[in-house]
């Protein structure tokens, strides 16, 4: 693997990384804690949405989060052919 | 059948099933007893970590608090699970790549120091002691309170249980004792749940439950807890009672800690592929998010169900309260065991539960004749062990829980152990002490060094020292402040050099152990503590529990700033750096 290839290839990884911490600091403390009074002013069925994201939704997205880099990363792999 | 016949048939046949196992997956090289051999499927390692993770704490305790904090409880659900996004995206793949044995040894290698092992070690050692005392003493707690023995026996009895699995089959054993183990508390944990939020709302799923209409008063079940709490002077289940600052920073510190705790970290060690461990971590918080999303409808379900056991009528009419002679069956079975009492402070024979201590509240209360709140004490645990009580569900529901608690504290006991026997085999003895040692005595050493881990554990869970209560923000802001930051310093930062890693690391440490001790006292010792442990005089309002956060920022500046005015680390370190981050070329983890 050539230096350029494996620069590429770190930067593609750390560009993924960061998109994907943003959104997990934006549903737990940005929707969970930061805005969760503004969140609460809107229900979805007997739930508050900011106390929705913080006792479930962020959970649910951070499953979501971790499978969605599996699978991204996994690509890139076979891209960059650095794969098992 | 009787509850105690129940108790003993459901307990015994999930122990037979532990020791079954335990003699089937008998570890015979250091790979199988570090590692499992490496070649433990992703699904299943993700269960064995779920089961691994959710301690007795979790399974318990939670619950409770979470019933009676409401939405501030909200920083344990996040800060308990979104560490798994941080290890999986930033720690799992490449230790997983790295291919050694332990996390200490990760340290030595990339910062080529032994004295950075060393550090290594000695927080792993401190972190996981102390967590291992608590799920000791959980063991004795769930069968003195289920099967009537006393505490001794029955921290003995789970004593023999996982030396039989953890010394005979290392990590082999306890993976597959930790599969079958996460099977029973997954089910000890929601079937009750789903009964009850059948019982209140007609839905099934505790999930959808709680955001579900409330049957019998035909309004959303939050907003009817709500309403039921705020007329007794209580604060809402749903509002927010803490400062924001401290809410995000507990949050950050439970994420942070989460991932830096070897215990979870090691089980990565043991998939195949780089692959493996990305998706691992996942299935381990899909298995964990089960318990952790049925746990707040647990626990908002709880709370309602006994506001409404002693508040029958309307506040303030003189019959709305339950009279004593007339409380269900199940408090005066609680009651035997100290975690709950009530006392008639106004002599009307009957239970007043409300907040005395709102100003607001008060000339309320003085006019309806009451003297004070009458449950003098409603502990957190009360919640997940009596729940299927008051929802009158089978004997066998209850039998059940005694298992899954059990199950819990186990499994997580076991893992603790590995990582701490696993710290003396191969990291003192064979990494410092006799470096020539053959894998044969290796294997003999991590044999013995988990027996004596166990003896210890046991020791300390029967004579618990005055911190075993203080584990959670101890064992966390540890693996917080020290063990995180130089993990991912060690592989994103490949300017990071050995004196920035051990002066950051005692940097991070010190910070954090010095403000909890100002609190709790100097080793938590009574009476030496240096300030009252409350708000009004933390730093900014940051509670003790929260100060991780700090001492790993601490860790990461210090780290930064000492490998930068310092040499950069070696060729072949760099090499090392580059190497980890890409999967291909990654072997079964070895020791060597």
């Amino acid at each position: 693997m050539t230096p350029e290839n494996r620069a590429a290839y770190w930067k593609a990884n750390l560009r993924l990384l960061s998109v994907l911490l943003v959104i997990w600091f934006i549903v737990s403390y940005g929707f969970g804690i930061l805005l969760v009074d503004v969140l609460n002013t809107i229900s979805i069925g007997g739930y508050k949405l900011g106390f929705w994201f913080a006792q479930q939704g962020s959970m649910y997205i951070f499953i979501l989060l971790i499978f969605f880099y599996a699978w991204r990363m996994n690509a890139l792999d076979q891209k960059f052919d650095v794969h098992e | 059948m009787t509850l105690q016949m129940w108790t003993f048939l459901v307990v015994g046949a999930s122990f037979a099933l532990y020791l079954g196992i335990a003699f089937w997956a008998r570890a015979g090289s250091t790979g199988e007893f570090y590692v499992a051999g490496g070649g433990i499927h992703p699904v299943a390692n993700g269960m064995a970590t779920a089961a691994d993770w959710m301690s007795a704490a979790s399974f318990i305790s939670m619950a409770g608090i979470i019933a009676f904090q409401g939405y501030d409880a909200s920083a344990y659900l996040m800060g308990w699970t979104g560490g798994y996004v941080l290890l999986a995206l930033l720690l799992a793949p490449y230790l997983r790549k790295f291919g050694k044995f332990t996390v200490p040894e990760f340290i030595g290698d990339r910062y080529a120091s032994q004295t950075a092992r060393l550090v290594g070690v000695i927080c792993l050692l401190v972190a996981s002691l102390t967590y291992v005392i608590g799920q000791m003493k959980g063991v004795g707690v769930a069968f003195s309170r289920f099967l009537e023995v006393g505490f001794e026996t029955g921290v003995i009895i789970g004593m023999v249980i996982v030396f039989f699995y953890a010394v005979l089959g290392g990590m082999k054993g306890i993976t597959y004792t930790q599969i079958a183990q996460y099977v029973v508390l997954i089910i000890a944990y929601t079937v009750p749940a789903i009964f009850i939020s059948l019982q209140l709302t007609g839905t099934p799923l505790p999930q959808i439950g709680l955001g579900s209409v409330e049957t019998q008063s035909g309004m959303f079940l939050l907003d009817k807890l709500n309403q039921v709490v705020t007329d007794l002077g209580f604060a809402a289940y749903t509002a927010q009672k803490g400062s924001t600052l401290n809410i995000f920073l507990l949050t950050l510190s439970l994420m942070i800690g989460t991932a830096g705790l070897p215990h979870v970290i090691i089980r990565f060690f043991t998939v195949p592929k780089v692959k493996d461990a990305r998706s691992s971590a996942g299935w381990a918080l899909v298995f964990i998010a089960i318990l952790y999303t049925t746990a707040p409808a647990v626990g908002a379900m709880a709370r309602l169900n006994l506001m409404d056991t002693i508040q029958i009528g309307p506040v303030g009419d003189p019959a709305g309260n339950v009279e004593i002679a007339q409380v269900p069956e199940w408090m005066n079975r609680w009651k035997t065991t100290g975690l709950l009492a009530w006392e008639d402070k106004n002599g009307d024979g009957r239970i007043q539960y409300y907040n005395d201590k709102s100003e607001a509240f008060k000339a309320k209360a003085e006019s309806f004749g009451w003297k004070g709140n009458e449950m003098t004490k409603v502990d957190n645990d009360i919640m997940v062990l009596a729940n299927p009580e008051i929802a009158h569900l089978p004997n066998w529901v209850i039998a059940l829980v005694a298992a899954g608690g059990l199950a819990a504290a186990l499994s997580t006991a076991a893992g603790l152990l590995l990582a701490i026997s696993s710290a003396i085999s191969h990291d003192l003895i064979k990494g410092m002490i006799a470096p020539n040692i053959s894998e044969k005595s290796e294997l003999l050493a991590g044999r013995i060094s988990m027996a004596g881990a166990i003896v210890v554990a046991g020791y300390m869970g029967i004579n618990p020292p005055g911190f075993a209560a203080e584990v959670v923000a101890l064992a966390f802001g540890l693996a917080a402040s020290s063990i995180f930051p130089v993990l991912m310093m060690g592989i994103f930062d490949k300017r990071a050099n050995g004196p920035g890693a051990i002066i950051g690391m005692i940097a991070g440490l010190t910070t954090t152990l010095v403000y909890i001790f100002w609190f709790k006292g100097w080793f938590f010792i009574k009476g030496t503590e240096m300030a009252a442990n409350i708000p009004a005089n933390w730093f900014m309002g940051i509670s003790p529990e929260a100060f991780g956060a700090i001492g790993a920022l601490v860790n990461f500046v210090v780290a930064f700033l000492v490998s930068r005015s310092t040499a950069a680390p070696p060729e072949h370190i760099q090499h090392l750096v580059e190497d980890i981050r890409v999967p291909k070329g990654a072997g079964m983890a070895t020791g060597h």
